[in-house]
């Protein structure tokens, strides 16, 4: 039972010494996305290997034994982050990181941990330059990140709760918290000007003076971990890599507003998220860092998990209050807000994952720290997961204030086959799209709704040249639609009529008159929606509108598809100068769409036709295009 | 004193709840379809929205008043976002209005006429039609539900059962019973409220209008009618008279007209019921087995019971309601009196109810094979069908009703309002106990309309524990205190309705509104001390159907003809035992 923060320091000292002592600790990734791709296979191969050579040990070997100074420890860690290159494995203390790491590799990575070199081959390749790199942090991807909430992801064992409080002062946080009064720590949050990372940035400090103000015999923390946005997984990340820190965040906040119970809401479809935290919270109980008067002070927590049943709009504060409470999942009016009268009628503090682990670093490393991090009115950094059309794509962590460009080209090293930049879409189906003219905006919480997008949940979409903007708001918007709670008019009815014009659009069947009802419409849901997921749905629309309104009148108009996606717009013609008059495609068509005299041009009636490609496949003179 | 701002005008504040409510107060109708004074606010149709300096454009429903605000209800945005509201609602919507049954009386309707709505620029997607639930006396018809979810919330909160709720998300959402159970297999009490609340078409009575005009076309059919008490001072609504007038005599000579060749008054059986359920009562006080005694006019109430609260069955009156009693003395002995058989007798009751109409059909109440109601009516139907007929209601000379069921007191008439049957049994339990005559017949104790209350009244040298309870929340709040021992009670008397069956489901749909339903109820306590005959004990014509028929209350004859028995349902709400004596 851990009584006191020395106790802490002397576990952080313990572990970081009895790691010095052993050789190499090598760390495979066990997030999900390496986890998918064979990681458990390889870190399985490893032991063996190890044992089989006489070179494996544990921390606990090492930690037993003082004299112990040899021997290769093994752990999964959580998610590095660079999924794409998955599996990762890492050579500590060099750093060195391995990438698409399989099975059949493991006798070559012992060999170089004996021998202290690297195998060239599982390194980093810059795709352009070919350049390989051996450390992980020279790598492009992560030399222009600063990782704050992630800074235990993929660097320590996420099911040892030692690792992380040997790490970069786990659990320094809330002994320095309950060292000072619960107003004295919620002045430093306020002094941090910590925003709420999960989309809206409301400062935290301010929503828990709130909390902290009310009367009440019971208040409950909760931390929101329903990451529903399509692509994005930071909250996964942290949760899977380092629950501690979002347990920690917790404590402290339940101590600043004088909660005594906290809930993790969590989908189910984070299995490993969930095993983890649950983990997580029976060791910190065990070591009595959570339950009844925590390290000494008269101050109690307690923490559940609580699993989700995958509904988006239960990121939104008081739909999730509904589904903990065992009712569907929609939102409620407010006022009365949740730091009033939220779980149970009682006030209550709803922060993100992410928000949290912030939490825990400011109270660990001070206000000062944070605030020199990022910008002015967006302090600290932004965990982004960036996909798309970029070389590097995975989940990746800046200061606030980079801008665009610095992230699609430094960190995701550009687009993919050398293709021009088309727009990025800001914080999925709730955000918008920015063109190549917005590269230099910044990314923080000011400038993005400056432009009408916003961080939201964290998703950084880029897209090329072949990415249609309509396909995509449609897209978006196909997926609001599906997740709308379907309480009030404008987010059910408005969605749904927004989704039925651009189906039209992309269909060929859009008229002008319907781009006017888009913006009425959306106009319309963003002003008149109940929540935050209907007031923000319009949001890819109309800024696609925006900046794109020739490719949605090309659609229209010309009934073209100008990035050659929409499957409907695509038209198979004959090109009469190559057209021998074979006839051959006319015999081929299933449906009879063919037709000409022998010897001279064929032609398609493109009404007949159903795009099948099969007179493309047949013709022996290359005369038959695909146009869109 | 504080106030604020709507639209330049100064409005005091005085504890409103909402900036609605503000509005309201300051002549603006703002429109909603979401919201109910007497539910908790949803904030869905989003038709309430204003503009308040400084925070932009909110719900009026949900956002508080604040001493200062400056709002606006009319701005150019408002007047769009409401059409556009409109005009989304209606994108999807059954409009095939000239054959609905709410035409006329439809929320959504009449808004779209206040909002000129005249071009529905959002084309009809192909939507499959969602099937219709027939399987009630209540039916759903999903395709013109526009979610504003009231049904579910009058029937979780003011009826404390629940049989809706939302399922499926975005377009795809709908109200629907669980595991999508057709409404006959639920829990469902068929007290009707969700279809009286309904704004638009989507949940409505089943219409028995051609039903009943067969029967009165039918030359080999006598009709007879009878009218219950709430009915008298509801149907007015409909002929642009006030709530609360009594028109008795109105719609007698209405139903004459129509073909009727009987018209009686349901109040005359609840006399009969105040004389039963006092004997009931006093040989259960005299016992002390199965106390408190609970009254049984009310058919949802019954339903509940036998569904939710089996244990207390032994506690209900054995009394059948006035409904069933009256029809039961008609089928069994005044058609001899006639020289007819009971099914030539064909009767039909005028019902401020629904639920009336599940119980008429209910097993236990049939003579010979024949039921002892033939067909319910309910005073919106009956409305209709005076329309249908062209008779100028409010103009209609007045007729008395038929005997030997016609001669009414007021302790009867008062049945229809919440605490009239408590205060009916004390007018006649006083003269039990203290064998003298009552003078004062009024027992303010028990009247007023808040849902759940009671008292305790000392006769002579007895103390009385009585409640009064309407709605089926609050009659699950009170039996769980009693459960608990938190709670003793001699005499609980429970509606399903608020305000008793002046709020029945079957009224003029002014109904969901608390105002018209008192002063329905102020119409019948008028009734009352108007009429010649105050006590049930007194009326002559009560006394000569005991002469003629029943001997005395409680005898043989009488439970033979007025009394019934309850039985347990299942889990899908049937009712499995069979009927005693019918093994």
């Amino acid at each position: 039972m851990i009584r006191n923060s020395d106790q802490i320091q002397a576990i952080e000292k313990s572990y970081n010494h009895a790691l010095q002592r052993g050789k190499a600790q090598i760390l495979v990734c066990a997030g999900t996305g390496c986890m998918a791709s064979g990681s458990p296979a390889v870190y399985d191969g490893l032991m063996a290997e190890l044992k089989k050579r006489d070179l494996h040990t544990t921390i606990d070997c090492l930690l037993e034994d003082e004299h112990a100074d040899s021997g290769v420890t093994v752990v999964n860690s959580g998610c590095h982050g660079f999924c794409e290159k998955g599996p990762l494995v890492r050579i500590e203390p060099e750093g060195i990181l391995y990438t698409k790491v399989q099975v059949e590799d493991v006798v070559e990575i012992v060999d170089a941990v004996v021998a202290e070199t690297v195998v060239e081959r599982l390194l980093y390749h810059d795709p352009r330059t070919n350049e390989a790199f051996a450390k992980e942090h020279d790598i492009p991807f992560y030399k222009y990140q600063t990782r704050v909430a992630l800074c235990n992801c993929g660097e320590i064992d996420p099911e040892d709760i030692r690792a992380y409080m040997a790490h970069d002062q786990g659990y320094q946080g809330i002994a320095n918290a309950l060292a000072m009064s619960p107003e004295q720590v919620n002045e430093q949050i306020l002094s941090a000007n910590l925003r709420g990372r999960g989309g809206g940035g409301f400062p935290a400090g301010r929503k828990w003076s709130i909390a902290a103000a009310q009367k009440a015999d019971q208040k409950y923390i909760i931390c929101n971990g329903d990451e529903g946005d399509p692509g994005a997984f930071m909250d996964r990340s942290i949760m899977e890599g380092d629950p501690h820190s979002v347990l920690e965040g917790m404590m402290i906040a339940g101590y600043a507003i004088g909660a005594s119970k906290g809930y993790i809401y969590v989908r189910a479809e984070y299995p490993l998220a969930v095993q983890r935290l649950k983990n997580a919270i029976s060791q910190a109980q065990a070591a009595g860092l959570l339950g009844d008067n925590i390290l000494g002070s008269g101050f109690s927590f307690q923490i559940q998990v609580k699993e989700g049943a995958g509904a988006f709009v239960c990121g939104e504060e008081s739909a999730l209050i509904a589904s903990i409470e065992g009712q569907r999942g929609m939102p409620r009016p407010k006022p009365p807000f949740p730091a009033v009268a939220g779980l149970w009628g009682k006030p209550t503090i709803i922060n993100n994952v992410e928000t949290l682990a912030n939490v825990s670093r400011i109270m660990t490393k001070g206000v000062d720290w944070f605030t020199s991090i990022g910008t002015p009115s967006s302090p600290g950094t932004k965990t982004f997961a960036l996909t798309g059309e970029v070389e590097n794509t995975g989940l990746i962590e800046v200061p606030m204030g980079r801008t665009i460009e610095e992230v699609v080209f430094k960190i995701g090293g550009g687009i993919r086959g050398g293709r021009k930049f088309k727009a990025v879409q800001i914080g999925g189906p709730s955000g918008g799209c920015l063109t190549e003219d917005q590269l230099d905006i910044t990314l923080d919480f000011d400038s993005l709704q400056q432009v009408g997008a916003m961080i939201g949940s964290g998703g950084l979409v880029v897209m090329d040249e072949n990415t249609c903007v309509v396909e995509v708001a449609r897209f978006f918007m196909n997926f609001i639609q599906n997740e709308s709670c379907g309480k009030c008019t404008f987010c059910r009815e408005g969605t749904l009529q927004m989704l039925n014009i651009l189906q039209r659009i992309v269909d060929g069947k859009g008229t002008l008159e319907d781009l006017d009802l888009l913006v009425e419409v959306g106009e319309m849901v963003q002003i008149g929606s109940l929540c935050g997921l209907g007031k923000t749905a319009p949001n890819p629309v109309l800024s696609t509108l925006e900046n794109f309104r020739d490719e949605y009148v090309a659609h229209i108009k010309d009934k073209r598809c100008p990035a050659g996606v929409c499957e409907a717009l695509k038209r198979f013609v004959i090109v009469a100068d190559k057209c021998k008059g074979c006839s051959r495609c006319a015999k081929t068509c299933p449906v009879g769409a063919i037709s000409g005299e022998v010897r001279s041009p064929y032609v398609i009636d493109v009404e007949k036709c159903i795009k099948c490609g099969a007179c493309v496949e047949v013709c022996k003179f290359m005369a038959i295009e695909e146009v869109s | 004193m504080s106030w604020l701002m709507v639209n330049g005008q100064s409005v005091v504040l005085n504890g409103e709840k909402s900036v609605l409510d503000v509005v309201r107060k300051a002549g603006i109708d703002l429109p909603t379809l979401c919201y109910h004074p007497e539910l908790t606010i949803h904030g869905a149709c989003r038709l309430c929205m204003v503009e308040i300096e400084g925070r932009g454009i909110v719900a009026a429903c949900h956002t508080p008043p604040e001493a200062g605000m400056v709002i606006s209800t009319n701005s150019a945005v408002l007047r769009r976002l409401r059409k556009m509201a409109l005009e989304l609602l209606l994108s999807r919507h059954d409009r095939e209005c000239t054959s609905c049954s709410r035409s006329g009386h439809c929320s959504l309707q009449d808004l779209s006429y206040r909002f000129g709505i005249t071009d529905l620029r959002f084309k009809q997607e192909h939507d499959k039609q969602l099937p219709i639930d027939r399987s009630s006396i209540i039916l759903r018809d999903p395709n013109k539900c526009i979610l504003c979810g009231e049904c579910v919330r009058i029937c979780g909160e003011i009826q404390g059962i629940g049989v809706y709720d939302f399922v499926h998300r975005g377009a795809k959402m709908v109200v629907d019973t669980a595991f999508g159970q057709h409404l006959a297999e639920t829990d469902c009490v068929h007290c009707g409220q969700c279809a009286a609340i309904c704004p638009t078409g989507a949940l409505v009575i089943k219409p028995q209008i051609n039903e009943a005009w067969a029967a009165l076309n039918d030359p080999t059919k006598t009709v007879i009618i009878q009218i219950a008490p709430a009915v008298r001072v509801s149907i007015g609504e409909e002929f642009n008279l006030p709530p609360g007038q009594s028109t008795m005599g109105q719609l007698i000579s209405a139903l004459r007209s129509m073909g009727a060749s009987k018209v009686f008054d349901t109040s005359f059986a609840a006399d009969i019921t105040v004389l039963e359920e006092t004997k009931e009562f006093f040989q259960r006080v005299e016992s002390g087995e199965n106390m408190p005694q609970f009254t049984s006019c009310c058919p949802a109430w019954v339903k509940y019971a036998e569904q939710s609260y089996p244990e207390y069955l032994s506690h209900l009156s054995s009394c059948r309601s006035p409904q069933q009693m009256l029809g039961s003395l008609v089928k069994k002995h005044y058609a001899k009196e006639l020289g007819k058989k009971p099914e030539e007798l064909f009767m039909i009751s005028i019902m401020p109810c629904t639920a009336k109409k599940f119980e008429a059909s209910r097993e236990e109440f049939t003579t010979s094979g024949v039921p002892d109601v033939d067909l319910v009516i309910t005073t919106q139907e009956l409305a209709h069908m005076i329309k249908e007929a062209g008779i100028d209601f409010a103009s209609l000379p007045t007729t008395p009703p038929d005997q030997p069921f016609g001669f009414v007191t007021g302790a009867g008439v008062i049945f229809g309002v919440t605490g009239g049957v408590s205060e009916a049994v004390l007018r006649l339990g006083y003269e039990l106990i203290t064998e003298q005559e009552l003078e004062d017949v009024v027992f303010s104790e028990v009247r007023g309309y808040s849902g759940l209350r009671s008292c305790e009244l000392t006769i002579k040298d007895r103390t009385l524990r009585l409640a009064v309870v309407n709605g089926l929340a609050n009659a699950k709040t009170l039996l769980e205190d009693l459960k608990s021992g938190k709670a003793q009670y001699d005499l609980v008397e429970v509606m399903a309705c608020p305000g008793g069956c002046i709020g029945g489901a079957g009224q003029p749909i002014t109904n969901v509104n608390r105002q018209v339903r008192h002063e329905r109820g102020a119409g019948l306590y008028l009734d009352d001390k108007a009429g010649p005959v105050q006590k049930s004990q007194q009326n002559p014509a009560v006394l000569e159907v005991y002469q003629k028929w029943l001997k005395e209350p409680g005898s043989a004859e009488a439970h033979e003809a007025l009394h019934t028995t309850y039985r347990e349902r299942d889990a899908r709400c049937k009712i499995t035992q069979p009927l005693p004596g019918k093994v």
